[in-house]
């Protein structure tokens, strides 16, 4: 008898931590995105510059809760006041599917001209928005995909397993012929496709010239995670020539680690493009060489491309009338070389 | 069957601590063999100081909070806000006005900050539960929801770099090669198990947590007590903030994600009933480097996130039922 009572409490806890999980993601929804971002948006030059008829374009995004999502939304919003002719329908930031929904019907019913859409999961909004396709409104899928090519009129995203391969490059670059370098990475939530997709990239760019990932952690992309993996980490690999972390928000913590640590042996790139890492970079004073841009420009470029097809016009570098079906953005690598060109897209982290 | 009865029956008698060797043998066992695979796998790696220093550093913010956690679960609670309130602690403790106190008082107000802010928020849950009669689940999940909200609004969902360097040199010092965060871990460990075992505290946190009625009885301040135990928690949870922006560098609304469970799981494989009544601080101590060591060791033999997931699993099991193998043993 005595022996129920712990066990129901571990059910319960069970129970609690799946809720707990949930009130988290709730509590998340309320804020508003950030809005001391680079300043990036542009109306662009040419025809397509010249204000057409007003169109309304619906936004959706997931809840701002970290600084790339952040700049997403805000950079969203910052092109749409850019153009005359946009009149935008800013739905709140959302990781509840069920609400992200709803939020996508109201912009059906109310009939806007385009909906520019970055789902909490593609999956779960392919169905709204294949509805919304086939009440005539064009869908423009940013960053994570939908299961249905019937889903989106035009897709624009980012290069996961570039990242990698730019990353790679780089590596395969610095070593020079060195086939004996000491690679070691660290990724991001190894469950997710996306971190899947960098590490493949960067394993298939290393193949090329003859190096191999010797020693690989995973983190889950937060500051406090990052210096945990990379703690131990240094401990595993005591001589490390290159060192990838996916993602620059928990490279704060991989720093803070190294520093700790008080290795400097090795070079480092970085994930993602945060203006802390370009700072750094610029600097030049901390193992963090490089970083590849996933670019926080993508839900910007939605809006410009929503503009463009509810108001039938081309993307004028282009020989095509139509606007493209999908357009997938670099990775490109940044270094002390090139850091300013991309420091006015960087995002604050 | 007889074997489960006979140990939760047997403990209580016996609870203060007169047993806790032969409570405890079956994690030392457990850890030496998590070091003996640790040595065969990786030998030096995993032998050589720097290593063990990693370890133990690792081990010792979260460790903290495991070890505030054992008072609240043998006080017959449970606080799933723990993280919560690490981030809070972490984000107040770091943002411009308290740096900027910070530059002209001293760092010690990061320091006075963020435990103040645990604190506060252990001595909301304590009410909540003990006055407002909201059982500790549900109390400290809305704690955990809003306290993390917080965070989240203070911070601005940036992460916030801490420049004071008073902080950091104090903090990030290494007195006999050891980081100053581990001394802190020592101390908490020894001035826990002092006031579990031997202070009539502890005495009652026992009684509250075995029976809450008998002890309401016998003349303890039921509620009073318990708020006090939640303060307590939550004073570690913001000593813990501490350490952790120490290690960091940063606070940040993203720190102690799953530390409630971290904390809780450590706490239960160290032999502290969820019931309440009976309690191990050396066990909770024992349990955290159990947890550190793994993935320390995994992370020297290279193996995937998903490989130590299982082996997490496995192990925790394999651990508890060592412990209440040797436990019955040495009851009989």
């Amino acid at each position: 008898m005595s022996t129920t009572t712990p066990r129901r409490r571990l059910l319960a806890l069970a129970g609690v931590a799946a809720a707990a999980s949930l009130a988290l993601t709730a509590c998340t929804n309320s804020s508003d995105g950030d809005d001391d971002t680079a300043n990036v948006s542009n109306t662009g030059s040419g025809d397509n510059a010249e204000a057409g008829d007003t169109v309304t374009i619906g936004f959706s995004a997931p809840a701002a809760d970290h600084g790339w999502m952040g700049a997403i939304s805000s950079a969203a919003v910052e092109q749409a006041e850019a153009f005359e002719d946009v009149e935008l329908v800013n739905a709140e930031g959302t990781n509840d599917v069920n609400l992200q929904i709803s939020q996508v019907e109201t912009f059906i019913n109310d009939k806007v001209d385009a909906i520019v859409l970055l789902p909490f999961d593609g999956a779960a909004m392919t169905d709204v928005a294949t509805r919304a396709m086939e009440a005539g409104i064009p869908v423009i899928n940013v960053d994570r995909e939908f299961d249905s090519p019937f889903a989106a009129r035009t897709t624009i995203l980012g290069d996961n397993y570039g990242m990698g391969v730019s990353a790679g490059r780089y590596v395969c670059e610095q070593a020079d012929g060195n086939t004996d370098a000491v690679v070691a990475e660290i990724a991001g939530i190894d469950s997710l496709p996306l971190t899947q997709d960098r590490s493949q990239g960067f394993a298939d760019a290393l193949e090329d010239c003859g190096l191999k990932v010797s020693n690989r952690v995973a983190a889950e992309f937060t500051v406090e995670s990052g210096e945990r993996a990379a703690a131990n980490l240094l401990q595993a690999a005591p001589k490390i020539d290159y060192l990838w972390n996916h993602d620059d928000d928990q490279g704060v913590g991989v720093l803070a680690a190294i520093e700790n640590a008080g290795r400097d042996e090795f070079v480092m790139i970085g994930g993602a493009g945060s203006a802390n890492v370009m700072r750094s970079i610029e600097a030049d004073d901390t193992v963090l060489k490089a970083t590849v841009i996933y670019p926080s420009t993508q839900g910007a470029d939605g809006i410009k491309l929503a503009r463009l097809i509810a108001q039938g016009k081309s993307m004028s570098d282009l020989a095509e009338v139509e606007v493209p079906r999908k357009i997938q953005l670099a990775a490109p690598i940044v270094t002390k070389d090139n850091v300013d060109q991309y420091m006015d897209s960087a995002f604050e982290s | 069957m007889t074997g489960d009865t006979q140990t939760t029956e047997a403990a209580p008698a016996k609870r203060a601590g007169s047993m806790g060797v032969a409570r405890n043998l079956g994690l030392v066992v457990a850890l030496v063999i998590l070091c003996g695979v640790g040595l065969i796998t990786a030998g030096d790696r995993f032998a050589s100081t720097n290593n063990i220093i990693t370890v133990l550093s690792l081990a010792s913010a979260i460790g903290v909070v495991a070890i505030g956690m054992t008072f609240v679960i043998t006080g017959g609670g449970i606080d799933l806000s723990v993280g919560a309130i690490v981030a809070l602690a972490s984000v107040w403790a770091s943002t411009t006005g308290t740096q900027a106190m910070a530059e002209s008082v001293g760092w010690i107000v990061i320091v006075t900050t963020a435990i103040g802010v645990g604190i506060a928020c252990g001595v909301i849950n304590g009410l909540l539960i003990a006055y407002g009669k909201i059982v500790p689940f549900i109390a400290t999940l809305a704690m955990l929801a809003s306290a993390r909200g917080l965070a989240e609004i203070i911070a601005d969902r940036k992460t916030q770099i801490i420049r004071d360097q008073g902080f950091r040199d104090a903090l990030g010092a290494r007195p006999f090669g050891v980081p100053v965060i581990v001394y802190i871990f020592a101390i908490v460990v020894i001035v826990g198990w002092f006031l579990l075992n031997r202070t009539t505290f502890g005495r009652r946190t026992f009684a509250v947590g075995g029976n809450p009625e008998a002890a309401r009885l016998a003349g303890i301040k039921v509620q009073r007590h318990t708020v006090y135990l939640y303060a307590l928690l939550g004073a570690t949870c913001g000593l813990a903030a501490v350490m952790l922006m120490s290690r960091t560098q940063t606070g940040s609304s993203t720190h102690g994600l799953m530390w409630e469970l971290d904390a809780i799981a450590a706490v239960v494989i160290g032999g502290t009933l969820l019931s309440g009544g009976r309690g191990t601080v050396i066990g909770t101590l024992l349990g955290v480097l159990i947890f550190t060591t793994l993935t320390n060791v995994f992370t020297l033999n290279n193996l995937s996130t998903s490989v130590q997931a299982v082996a997490k699993g496995v192990i925790i099991v394999v651990a508890v039922l060592l412990q209440q193998r040797l436990a019955n043993r040495s009851s009989t």
